[in-house]
């Protein structure tokens, strides 16, 4: 395992890359205008590891999200799952997205929106069957809201929809998971039954990437935690890589943030 | 100048205005005449396909689509006419003029897209400059067609625009088909299309073509639309495709239901509106079909079982005045709790001054009289003579009751505030029906009671009230 | 190619009506609410009716207020709906207009016997024959200038709204950028949406009886769209969008004259012409506007500077 570091725009070369990581991205920029939003991002994931993305807004936090996953175009650089390309093994790939992206209006059951997850194994046409049905409980199950299976979502506390959400990438059954700020407004219980689960994929030897913004939880909740702001400030395991001089550097001068972080890794335990 | 659709859809009917005789009527409801018959069941078939591809629609929210798309099709129908025409037919070929309107009508779809997607302009005005520039066009066209020397485009629009009343077997045909296209698509593609409305990013994510389905349900939109503007004209055919489907979202809260009710809608609709036009000649039967839609979605705006504004106003009415008597409640019984404790007795259903009630929680004078009356019809108040109260037997009870419930509720979220913020969002009639009984058992038997806990935090006493609350 | 008086008039009236137009335009395309005007412009038809089947005339007066207030009401009901009944307001948009218009064709339908009351002269407009209709003349110099009835109208509303945008300027730039902001401030935002859709009205109402109404719907979204490709300063964009409109209006002219000898027909609509000229400017914007065009923005999503050529601003 290894601890990258950037001091400027020049990136380590990229045979640095090691073949079978879960996701392994070279030299990702992504712009908008001529605003870069993301700058040279070269990261290899180790497996099973369970990794917060950390970084002040607009970042690029959720950006490297979705450059990853092809939902927004990329100036240049190239993200490989498995050492394939992402076109090649979206079966092993969940996606959490945020919670503010869709209608929670819409007129479907919780039940419905898990399912969701299984329109891929299901395939063009058919229908969903029993068995997808049981498959979907059981996630739901997995993060405690089976009861409110057939509950419409508008009737679900933001809460039980961020649940929703997660038991719909659970449904997916994958190995690499990217969740969009899972952890936004939502209950104490919630956040608690979130951390376990990400707890449980991570025993099971599956790799999650968490969009975070909680800095005083950062050293609680991952083993593995990427400072991002437009470029990797810096990428590694939590104790070598949350650290003061780093969080400096990645929130640059806001002194109050400074101060959280302070706070934050006074928390810490060293083991 | 132009010949308007319009005014070709108006002058359809110009005869006098009789009543129909009973005989008529009876003719007209069982679709006995052959021409009718044909009206009848075009409007109904072109209702229940537009009732269904406009529910994708509605919670795509690209409903206006339909609008910028009906527009963009008139400037197809010119070119059609041209090229038939220089290929030396009439050009007046209904299906070449359909295929023609079709095209540019998806292409203004595809452009309303492509601009979306590609500047900083939004749907709204990328809709706006389609419909308005593709309309512009197609006056253009049409109008160069319309002074060419030949003449023989005479008419050209009101062969395509509304002409519900003459109908003829090929517009049902076509309808039919297309008709039969839409309800394909919807069951085939049901869970492709939701997850399209539902959530695109996530139909990315998994490797859905979300712009070819896109491309799917807006062609499907356009078959829908060209078909419908010889049946109901160019206006009317957006109202079809939105209305159904709005009114339909009323009754129900699960896809499937509002797909077939939304259908059902429509078809009544075109049913109902038809019939109608067929018995009073002087009314169009484009306008009376939308307008029946229009009276489905105002009903179902008040009276839909799930959306409702009467079922969620009274809801919330209901709530409120839940809240208010359980608080009247709670507080009469705190104060006669407050009052036995000075003289060491356990709380019993004493008067108490209305005064204190006042002043145990700053109500207004009028509000809590208003509660008092409420309580008094619910017989939970005994007596009640401007200066003092007593709650009766049931109603003593009921304040017992609720403040057992609101105390173990208090005491469950100090002692178990980790798992309670997941509950607190249902609507908590009683402890009961939120926490299950064990946990209620576990609770009594921690407080070490079966009667009511005292309250887990300080109950302001009455003097502490500033004096200015009492008017 | 023959140029007449009559061919400036009627580029002075295309004019009128692209500024009148781009004033309250801006504004609709900054709230997200194009598709308004073209809303408006269909559902006044039980306006006019109904004020014809009162006055039992065609005074365009009594027709005026009738429309406008019809037009109101629309922007009033899907207003009601899209709150009341948590309806998308794009549906409820569309179901009040349709509902309205369906009224209006039966309205016409039962007065038609008593007169000609065309539905299809309100959506095409016949802006060729606007100089027919003179409503003042003056002796300028040796020459009598004879100012078409259109060119007062579309003069008037166009002053109307530069009054109205000039007193409100701040207010409407606030409540269209964020209502709640606006509220907090003390600006009512419900009353400046209103006193913007009076506007939308009553521009829709005036220029559609003189110039039909697709030119309208054309001028209010088109040329604010294109000059929101071209600015980012709303000043600047309201400016832009009338000198846009008026362009496309004298072009549309000009190219209603020019392109069918050139291609075997004998003549076409202007007003049609002018709404596909608004078209085509537009499409330049979109294609080349210097910041956000489409070129623009394909060119410098290669060609990022990156923000790290200097020191970091930490170290």
């Amino acid at each position: 395992m290894k601890t990258k570091s950037y001091n400027s725009a020049k990136t380590l070369p990229a045979d640095d890359h090691s073949p079978q990581a879960p996701l392994s991205i070279h030299d990702l920029t992504v712009a908008y205008h001529r605003k870069p939003v993301l700058w040279d991002i070269d990261l290899d994931i180790p497996e099973g590891k369970l990794v917060g993305i950390v970084g002040p807004n607009g970042a690029g936090k959720s950006t490297l999200i979705k450059a990853c996953l092809d939902l927004i175009p990329t100036a240049s650089g190239l993200v490989q799952v498995y050492g394939q390309p992402y076109k090649k093994q979206r079966a092993m790939v969940g996606y959490v997205p945020q919670r503010e992206s869709v209608d929670w209006d819409f007129p479907v059951s919780a039940l419905d929106v898990v399912t969701m997850g299984l329109y891929r194994d299901i395939g063009w046409f058919k229908t969903v069957r029993k068995k997808h049905k049981e498959i979907a409980r059981s996630a739901l199950d997995r993060v405690g809201i089976a009861h409110l299976a057939d509950r419409q979502i508008s009737q679900l506390s933001g809460g039980q929809q961020q649940r929703v959400f997660l038991a719909r990438a659970l449904a997916q059954d994958a190995t690499l998971y990217f969740m969009d700020e899972p952890f936004a407004a939502v209950d104490a219980a919630t956040e608690r039954a979130i951390v376990t689960l990400l707890k449980d994929l991570k025993n099971q030897g599956k790799t999650t990437l968490v969009v975070h913004h909680d800095l005083a939880t950062v050293s609680q909740y991952f083993d593995w935690v990427i400072l991002l702001n437009m470029r990797v400030v810096a990428a590694g395991p939590t104790e070598e890589v949350f650290t003061a001089e780093n969080l400096h550097r990645t929130y640059g001068g806001k002194l109050t943030l400074l101060a959280e972080a302070g706070h934050a890794l006074s928390q810490i335990k060293r083991p | 100048m132009i010949p308007p659709p319009l005014a070709a859809l108006t002058s359809l009917h110009d005869t006098g205005a009789d009543w129909p005789s009973l005989d008529v009527v009876w003719r007209v409801l069982t679709l006995q005449d052959y021409n009718t018959r044909l009206v009848v069941m075009s409007t109904m078939i072109l209702g229940l396909a537009s009732g269904l591809v406009g529910c994708f629609l509605l919670l795509r929210k690209r409903s206006l689509m339909g609008d910028a798309l009906s527009h963009a099709t008139l400037p197809g129908i010119g070119l059609a006419f041209i090229v038939m025409a220089s290929m030396g037919g009439t050009g007046k070929h209904l299906v070449g003029l359909l295929v023609g309107a079709t095209v540019t009508g998806v292409i203004g779809v595809i452009m309303v897209l492509v601009v979306r997607n590609t500047s900083r302009i939004k749907d709204d005005a990328a809709m706006g400059i389609v419909l308005s520039v593709f309309f512009g066009l197609g006056m253009v066209v049409l109008s160069m067609v319309l002074s060419m020397p030949s003449g023989h485009a005479a008419g050209l629009e009101s062969f395509i625009y509304g002409k519900t009343a003459s109908m003829i077997m090929q517009d049902f045909l076509l309808l039919s088909g297309v008709a039969a296209i839409a309800l394909l698509c919807s069951l085939l593609l049901l869970k492709e299309f939701t997850l399209l409305c539902f959530d695109e990013g996530f139909g990315r994510s998994q490797g859905w073509p979300i712009h070819g389905l896109d491309i799917i349900l807006l062609g499907l939109v356009a078959l829908v639309t060209v078909v419908g503007l010889q049946a109901v004209g160019l206006i009317l055919i957006i109202a079809f495709l939105i209305t159904p489907a709005a009114a339909a979202r009323f009754w129900t809260n699960d896809l499937r239901n509002m797909l077939i009710l939304s259908a059902l809608i429509g078809g009544v609709s075109g049913w109902c509106g038809a019939s109608i036009s067929a018995l009073l000649p002087r009314l169009p039967a484009g306008a009376v079909i939308v307008l029946v839609a229009a009276a489905f979605f105002v009903f179902s705006l008040f009276f839909g079982k799930t959306r409702g504004v009467v079922r969620t106003r009274l809801a919330m009415y209901r709530l409120k005045r839940k809240v208010g008597r359980q608080h009247l409640l709670r507080a009469v019984y705190e104060i006669q709790e407050a009052a036995c404790a000075e003289t060491g007795k356990p709380p019993a259903n004493i008067a108490i001054p209305f005064r204190d009630l006042l002043l145990h929680r700053s109500w207004s004078p009028a509000h809590v009289r208003q509660d008092l009356r409420r309580a008094k019809n619910e017989d939970h108040i005994d007596q009640f003579d401007g200066q003092s109260l007593r709650l009766s037997e049931s109603g003593f009870g009921e304040a017992a009751r609720i403040t057992r419930n609101h105390r173990l509720w208090e005491i469950f979220l100090i002692t178990h505030a980790d798992i309670a913020a997941s509950h607190v969002d249902r609507d908590a009639d009683s402890v009961e029906h939120v926490l299950s009984p064990d946990m209620v058992r576990e609770l009594e038997q921690r407080l070490d009671l079966d009667s009511i806990p005292e309250s887990p935090h300080y109950i302001s006493p009455q003097k502490d009230r500033p004096h200015d609350m009492v008017r | 190619m023959t140029w007449f008086v009559d061919d400036t008039w009627i580029v002075i009236i295309g004019a009128l009506t692209a500024i009148a137009c781009a004033l309250p335009g801006c504004f609709l395309v900054l709230r997200q609410m194009s598709m308004m005007g073209d809303a408006i412009s269909h559902a006044v038809l039980p306006g006019l009716a109904i004020a014809f089947l009162v006055t039992g005339e065609r005074a365009s007066f009594t027709m005026f207020i009738g429309a406008a207030v019809v037009g109101v009401l629309t922007a009033v009901f899907t207003q009601w709906i899209s709150s009341l009944g948590k309806v998308d307001r794009g549906a409820s948009m569309g179901i009040v207009f349709t509902t309205l218009f369906a009224l209006g064709l039966l309205l016409i339908v039962q007065a038609a016997d008593h007169v000609d009351l065309d539905p299809g002269c309100v959506l095409y407009g016949a802006i060729e024959m606007t100089t027919l209709d003179v409503a003042w003349e003056f002796q300028l110099g040796e020459t009598w200038i004879e100012v078409p009835r259109a060119a007062m109208v579309l003069g008037s509303v166009a002053l109307f709204n530069l009054i109205i945008v000039v007193a409100f300027f701040k207010e409407l730039k606030i409540s269209a950028f964020d209502p709640e902001l606006a509220t907090t401030q003390g600006i009512n935002a419900n009353f400046m949406h209103y006193l913007l859709m009076t506007q939308v009205a009553v521009t829709t109402v005036a220029a559609f009886e003189v110039v039909g109404s697709i030119i309208v719907i054309a001028m209010l979204v088109t040329p604010a769209a294109t000059a929101h490709l071209l600015t980012d300063r709303l000043g600047l964009m309201l400016l832009l969008s009338a000198i846009i409109g008026a362009l496309a209006a004298g072009l549309g002219h000009l190219l209603a004259i020019v392109i069918p000898p050139l291609i075997g027909f004998d003549g076409t609509t202007t007003s049609g012409m002018m709404a596909v000229t608004t078209g085509l400017l537009f499409v330049l914007a979109w294609l080349f506007a210097p910041r956000y065009g489409w070129i623009s923005r394909l060119v410098s999503r290669k060609d990022v500077k990156s923000p790290f050529s200097g020191p970091l601003p930490s170290d």
